[in-house]
């Protein structure tokens, strides 16, 4: 007999979501992703300066800081037909794949590996025999007897204390795999990027001012260069930077990849798991030679379908049959029925709260349960992530990332296959981290050549001034971000936003099913996955946060005119 | 402060508690022998509502200390949806079992507002409205800390017109709550901000917003590096220009540092690596009540007479007059409290909402 679970809060993601499921003799049947909170930007928006929208919109997320900034700039740049200098481009690109680098890392770390990693395990290991399974992945010098020792010591200590944010935790439980020391290890480095990752960041407050939230610029980037000043991006910034790259560097291919494949290692059965959707669509990213270009982008725009690599689908995301949402299970209302897709230039967005009155324990028997609307592709539903990513660069002949894919299969043993899966999920960020990094330092290395050569412009200002822009515009914004594909879709009338509508990655992969009943990602996903113990779905987390679901980013629409708003009372 | 029933007496009561209170009989590996001494740590709660998790993000980006030292070491944080292992029920029991075994004595972190529109069904967690949490975790706590803009003034979901009714903590709860603005705080100031309580076991002097003197008492614009370009008149016509390549003042592109409260200029973000004027762009108020809503960011603040002497500056916080009336008239109280050299004590129990 079936029964039905209940994981709220799923915790270790940004925002709010509520996966329900159903379990019958150890495996999930069925599932349910429920966005549980809603913030209302996109109402926000309308009327404001188009040249604010990337510093609202960034605030849709912190986890994923900048990259809503990006795709709005983008946005309002695509309807104004504004070209940004070469410069900017580059320190655009520096930004971007500074927040890659570091997304990934945290989300490996502190997001996804307790998923994998027992804690309270690690206090058994022999911290001897960490250091020599740590020195034979890899060289970092900081992995020694001794240092392992000092961390053991330090959980231990705090293990007497009550645990704090690993109380609670599925600790023992039959589906961690890890010896001891591999256990240590992981719980050491835990600690160890939770310090590295507020350096990486620096990048960010170099040319953005500040970290979570840098500054960003419609027509290019805030800070300006100049090699004879001190109050500018000058050699001792550069410097700095370059410092900050090195290290990132040395974490990424000394610490995070080995982890990653280390522990991947005693978890290969998770390769059959999870596989989900077979769709999957990227914007492509990191232009070389303007937004405008995509075929010189690092990573290629497209879709792969029924994962056959023989076929990239080109996207267009003006086609107002392309990409469409859809409201026939969320807490929605369109007016022309549920039942109809819209694209965002057309979108509507009027909330009907129809789920039960909380307090609630299940959402089962509502035919509406997410603030998340539906996305499609073409009707199809599509995975989004730094597998995407992989798979359509793949496919597209991109060799820089076929080299990526095809070493980390070899160094797992693993075939291509292995790719679609959970375990596949989780590998392929790593990849993806390694490709940014690769590509950090390769941009570093191109805006150092633009000072060199006093190429230094760093804002395009031709169209600035609002009496310089069309009554009428309408503009996208494409960005691949850290946890996929992610577009802002703009409409300018007499310098005014008229409407916004953003269409994020968690949208794609956790909302709930469309018209046709087909699913999403998520709930794709978790259909056939092992509950060894309904009380503890640690597995569900696994599936789950191979995603890395960023709640926020996928809610944030608004409410319907004149709602009651309950009146604010005083003690 | 007072008017919402904050006393400062009873906070030192609770830094003493929460010195007092016991955690070995938590432990979830019995038998091991701490080295240190584990009753210090307080009993903390971070919740999340209506927010982006940039405080979150934020609190882990500090440097003195580090955060894992923090988790470590300094607070018994036993419930924060971004980082803790557990999830679902277990979560949840992490929460309750706090609150039960510590009433009275825990701090209740809070990031992001309370929507209230619609009942409260805009954010729930595990089929309960935000409001509700708030209340059942805020009722027998010590003290409360609204990290970020969210939660001191409502922040973005809050700006105009506010569709989901996004409210700050100090309207919804009867409870000392020290408000630490900014989207987000710098990280350091928010370390600060708990080491202030459970180190120096003192409550940092607040004003009459709530905010941390420490912190929050000078504005950006007064303690900026480019304060001398402002006074010579050498001004930023347009991004980039050659007046920007020399870092000149950002006033005429839309600079808020002369109406924003906050530590930037001096503290910097990221271990003191920049602020945002001096990577070029404009403050854009973000430690200030409605600043979504003062103006497009990129037109420069109006009335704004002249340049080169102090006293110009301090008019400004009287003469914008866009939506921040209520915190413009915080920053009069502060400026004039600061120009009778009084800095020390700002109670008033008329504050202004935010």
């Amino acid at each position: 007999m079936a029964t039905r679970i209940v994981v709220d809060p799923v915790t270790r993601i940004e925002g709010h979501l509520r996966i329900e499921a159903t379990v019958e003799n150890g495996k999930i049947t069925d599932a349910w992703s429920a966005g549980t909170m809603v913030r209302g930007l996109e109402k926000i928006l309308r009327g404001r300066d188009p040249r604010d929208a990337w510093a609202i919109t960034e605030r849709v997320c912190g986890v994923c800081t900048s990259i809503h900034a990006l795709a709005s700039v983008r946005a309002v740049e695509d309807a104004l037909s504004i070209t940004v200098p070469h410069t900017a481009e580059i320190i655009r690109n520096i930004m971007q794949t500074t927040q890659y680098v570091h997304d990934h890392v945290v989300h490996f770390y502190h997001l996804h590996a307790l998923d994998w990693v027992d804690i309270v395990n690690a206090l058994k290991a022999d911290p001897q025999k960490t250091a020599a399974l740590a020195q034979s992945l890899s060289k970092w010098d900081k992995n020694t007897p001794a240092y392992f020792s000092s961390v053991q010591d330090k959980i231990k200590q705090f293990a007497a204390s009550g645990l704090g944010i690993f109380a609670n935790g599925y600790w023992g439980h039959p589906a961690f795999k890890l010896p001891p020391e591999a256990n240590l290890l992981a719980v050491a480095h835990y600690l160890d990027a939770l310090e590295w990752q507020k350096e990486i960041v620096k990048i960010h407050a170099v040319f953005g001012g500040k970290n979570p939230h840098p500054n960003f610029l419609v027509g290019g980037v805030p800070c300006s260069i100049n090699t004879d000043e001190v109050n500018a991006i000058n050699s001792e910034r550069l410097n700095l930077v370059k410092k900050l790259i090195d290290q990132a560097d040395e974490f990424v291919t000394q610490v995070y990849i080995p982890d990653l494949l280390a522990v991947a290692s005693f978890y290969k059965d998770w390769a059959a798991i999870g596989g989900g959707l077979s769709n999957y669509l990227s914007y492509g990213e990191f232009p070389t030679e303007g937004y405008g270009n995509p075929d010189k982008f690092k990573y290629a725009r497209g879709v792969i379908l029924n994962r056959d690599l023989s076929t990239v689908h080109p996207v267009n995301p003006r086609d107002s049959q392309e990409i469409k949402e859809y409201i026939a299970h969320s807490w929605y209302t369109y007016e022309g029925g549920d039942n109809v897709g819209l694209h965002p230039w057309a979108g509507e967005t009027d909330i009907k709260y129809s789920g039960p009155k909380p307090p609630f324990q299940t959402l089962e028997g509502f035919d509406k349960y997410s603030f998340l609307k539906t996305p499609r592709w073409k009707e199809q539903a599509m995975e989004v992530g730094p597998l995407s990513r992989l798979l359509v660069s793949y496919a597209a002949g991109r060799t820089e990332v076929q080299d990526a894919v095809k070493g980390a299969l070899g160094k797992l043993n693993v075939p291509v296959s292995a790719l679609f899966s959970t375990l596949g999920r989780t590998a392929a960020r790593g990849i993806d981290a390694e490709l940014a990094m690769g590509w950090l330092k390769e941009f570093f290395n191109d805006l150092m050549a633009q000072v060199k050569i006093h190429e230094v412009s760093t804002f395009n200002p031709e169209r600035w001034e609002p009496k310089t822009w069309p009554t009428d515009a309408e503009g996208v914004g494409l960005v691949e971000a850290p946890r996929g594909a992610l577009a802002h879709w703009i409409k300018i009338h007499d310098g005014k936003i008229e409407n916004y509508q953003l269409v994020v990655p968690t949208t794609w992969n956790g909302s709930p099913r469309d018209a046709k009943g087909q699913r999403s990602s998520f709930e794709s996903a978790l259909i056939g996955t092992p509950v060894a113990n309904i009380e503890q779905p640690v597995e569900i987390l696994r599936t789950i946060h191979s995603f890395d679901p960023c709640l926020a980013c996928a809610v944030h629409l608004y409410d319907s005119e004149g709602r009651h708003i309950q009146r604010v009372t005083f003690e | 402060m007072q008017a919402k029933g904050y006393n400062r007496r009873d906070f030192l009561q609770f830094c003493g508690a929460a010195a007092a209170m016991a955690g070995l009989d938590r432990s979830a590996v019995g038998q091991v022998v701490s080295a240190f001494d584990v009753k210090s740590k307080p009993a903390v709660v971070w919740l999340h509502f209506q927010e982006c998790t940039c405080c979150s993000e934020s609190f882990i980006r500090a440097s003195h200390p580090i955060v894992a030292d923090v988790l470590l070491d300094v607070l018994d944080l036993n419930y924060t949806e971004t980082l803790q292992a557990a999830a679902g029920f277990q979560a949840e029991k992490c929460l309750t079992d706090t609150i039960a075994n510590n009433k009275g004595k825990y701090i209740v972190l809070v990031e992001g507002a309370v929507p209230l529109g619609d009942d409260g069904v805009y954010c729930m967690i595990g089929g309960k409205t935000a409001e509700s949490i708030l209340q059942e975790v805020a009722k027998d706590a010590a003290a409360v800390i609204a990290w970020g803009s969210c939660a001191s003034n409502g922040c973005v979901q809050a700006a105009k017109p506010n569709p989901t009714g996004a409210t700050p903590i100090h309207k919804l709860v009867d409870k000392p709550v020290i408000n630490v603005p900014g989207c987000p705080p710098i990280a350091d100031v928010m370390m600060a901000v708990v080491t202030h309580m459970v180190v120096l076991g003192q409550l940092p002097a607040l004003d009459n917003l709530g905010r941390p003197k420490e912190f929050y008492s000078r504005r950006v614009h007064d303690t900026c590096y480019r304060r001398a370009n402002y006074d010579a008149g050498l001004f930023v016509e347009s991004f980039d220009d050659e007046n920007a390549r020399k870092g000149y003042c950002l006033y005429k592109v839309g600079c808020r540092g002369p109406v924003t409260y906050n530590a930037c200029s001096v503290v910097r973000w990221n271990e003191g690596t920049s602020y945002p004027i001096q990577s070029g762009h404009p403050c854009i108020g973000c430690s200030e009540a409605g600043f979504w809503d003062n103006g497009p960011f990129y037109q420069h603040l109006p009335s704004f007479p002249g340049f080169g002497i102090e006293s110009t500056a301090d008019s400004v916080g009287t003469a914008v007059g866009l939506a921040t009336i209520a915190g413009v008239a915080a920053h009069a109280i502060v400026t004039n409290v600061r120009k009778r050299a009084v800095i020390a004590e700002v109670h008033t129990d008329d504050q202004p909402e935010v």
